[in-house]
């Protein structure tokens, strides 16, 4: 065997480059956004950051606008993942049985999660416009009344979730297909034995074999859920009346368009925080539940 | 087969068509709009049948300069997965044979953290450094998003090659790094293409990173097109065939790829 230098150090020539990378793009900007959290500034050549301590913090923890959306982004995260989990576990089990076409619907599954979202985004728009949008014809065609739903401040975050969900659910279904396919026949076939029917089957045999599978898929959604952008942008852009300005909107607007970096920033370390605070929740509770089995 | 079974069947195949049809309408609503003039859009008896027209998409590419956007699209997607390959590819390699699980960990991170906490120091970074409006940095920006898809998919894939195949290498006298480059690199396709594949969707699909960094010369496709929601009139028909432009790309690689999309997507599901 031939050890020269570059081939005995190769662990660290090798990882060197995306470490830098990582540190440059990733480990500064954070490092950066907290320490401009302390200061006022609008990105202005002339008035350099001032200090101004916690000020920030405290403005924000009184500012009503933050905690509507620290409500909006609770109830879209919530409302999105419960409906996405249930639904995906749903379909899996309807599309785990073999028929024709199986490939064909997968495939189309597949298509709401890799298409660009603000173009998905002027989609929906389309479809919700009260005059000639497909939902209101739908509506009217089963004799119900027409609504305004990406206009109405009460209705618009429910129409943003249910473009998340057409958008999402496939991606837990898939998961959850994946997942399916790993249980084991023999404890059917013991419940078959025993005389068990469809449902006590998949109360009993197939939920808590797919618990972990499901709690993996949750968590993927949560991480990403919670960081909603792009769809609320391209439709809303946090409007009517703030009614889908979620955590990740307002920070923007915060800092790109009222230029309160400081501010912006502040917003965006609790933002931060919540995310990085929930994922470990779960990665605990994930832990936990694992211990249990074993 | 008992007449039970057949009713289960039956209600089964209603209830998978109906799934689908639901997950199928916005492509379909978006395909039908998109051939259809401002005028047949807004009456709603020409649903379904109605005299296609091309014009949408000759405005597109005519009056809006499309051409160049997907330029633009092109060459941040696929510069964003190339430096990620290039920088992705030996730490996967390093993290999986030298149990630098740690590293990869603080990689996945990436992912989890909310996009928007760089973008504050970035832009002003990058305004310093008068890049914004550049590729360079709307590529540096994307890479970001493309990385930790790479290195997550690309250490699974490295874990499952057996040792031995690197061991025969050195026994014939290779470097540790010829090894990487002439035995491990050729048989990682399937890996590589996997990650490669997901890399260029989320780039391409990426808008957050781009409304900030890029400016009128480096504008890609989902920054432009909200752009000319905003500025004109809703004109649908073009917005749908500019809808429809920006996602055929992304489909047409799921549609062939659709195995290496799924996998791509699941292995982050199985590594949690």
């Amino acid at each position: 065997m031939q050890y020269n230098w570059f081939d005995r150090n190769l662990k660290w020539i090798y990882t060197m480059p995306a470490v830098i990378f990582v540190l440059v793009m990733m480990v500064f900007p954070i490092l950066y956004t907290v320490r401009i959290s302390f200061f006022e500034w609008s990105m202005s050549a002339i008035t350099p950051p001032k200090w101004v301590g916690l000020d920030n913090y405290m403005t924000l923890l009184k500012d009503t606008r933050f905690w509507g959306a620290v409500r909006s982004t609770m109830f879209f995260t919530v409302a999105a993942l419960a409906v996405e989990v249930v639904l995906g576990v749903a379909i899996a089990l309807l599309l785990t049985r073999d028929f024709r076409g199986k490939n064909v619907m997968k495939t189309i599954f597949l298509l709401p999660m890799v298409s660009t979202p603000v173009a998905m985004g002027l989609v929906w728009q389309l479809i919700y416009e009260p005059t000639i949008g497909a939902a209101n014809m739908l509506l009217k065609a089963v004799g119900l009344k027409p609504q305004l739903w990406l206009a109405s401040p009460d209705q618009a975050i429910s129409s943003l979730i249910i473009v998340d969900v057409w958008q999402w659910t496939p991606m837990i279904a898939l998961i959850v297909m994946a997942g399916l396919a790993t249980i084991p026949t023999d404890p059917y076939e013991a419940a078959d034995v025993d005389g068990a029917g469809r449902w006590r089957k998949f109360i009993s045999i197939t939920l808590p074999l797919l618990k972990p599978t499901i709690m993996v898929a949750a968590m993927l959604r949560l991480i990403d859920v919670l960081k909603t952008f792009d769809i609320i942008y391209a439709t809303t852009q946090g409007g009517p009346n703030l009614a889908t300005e979620t955590l990740n909107i307002y920070g923007y607007v915060l800092g790109f368009q009222y230029f309160k970096l400081g501010m912006a920033s502040s917003l965006l370390v609790l933002f931060f925080a919540l995310v990085m605070g929930l994922t470990i929740v779960m990665i605990w509770m994930r832990k936990r539940m694992e211990g249990r089995y074993e | 087969m008992n007449k039970h079974k057949k009713a289960a069947n039956l209600i089964f195949g209603g209830l998978t068509i109906m799934v689908l049809l639901l997950f199928a309408f916005p492509f379909f609503w978006m395909l039908l709009a998109s051939f259809k003039t401002q005028g047949q859009i807004m009456s709603t008896d020409q649903l379904f049948i109605f005299k296609p027209t091309m014009d949408n998409y000759t405005d597109v590419f005519k009056e809006y300069d499309f051409l160049k956007y997907i330029f633009n699209s092109f060459v941040v997607a696929l510069g964003s997965t190339l430096f990620a390959l290039l920088l992705g590819l030996p730490a996967a390699y390093a993290i999986a044979r030298h149990n630098l699980q740690k590293l990869g960990l603080v990689i996945l991170v990436a992912r989890i953290i909310p996009g928007i906490t760089f973008l504050i120091p970035w832009f002003i970074l990058f305004s310093k450094l008068e890049l914004i409006d550049t590729f360079p940095s709307l590529i540096l920006s994307h890479m970001l998003v493309g990385l930790p898809f790479i290195i997550w998919i690309m250490i699974s894939f490295f874990e499952a090659l057996p040792t031995e195949i690197e061991e025969s290498g050195l026994i014939d006298g290779c470097t540790r790094h010829q090894v990487f480059m002439r035995i491990i690199l050729p048989i990682s396709g399937p890996g590589i293409i996997t990650s490669s594949l997901l890399s260029f969707i989320f780039s391409w699909n990426n808008f957050m990173f781009s409304i900030i960094l890029a400016g009128d010369q480096t504008k890609p496709l989902p920054v432009a097109v909200f752009n000319f929601m905003s500025y004109s009139e809703i004109n649908w028909g073009g917005l749908m065939a500019a809808a429809c432009i920006i996602t055929l790309p992304v489909l047409i690689i799921a549609l062939l790829a659709q195995r290496y999309v799924v996998s791509g997507l699941a292995a982050g599901a199985v590594k949690g």
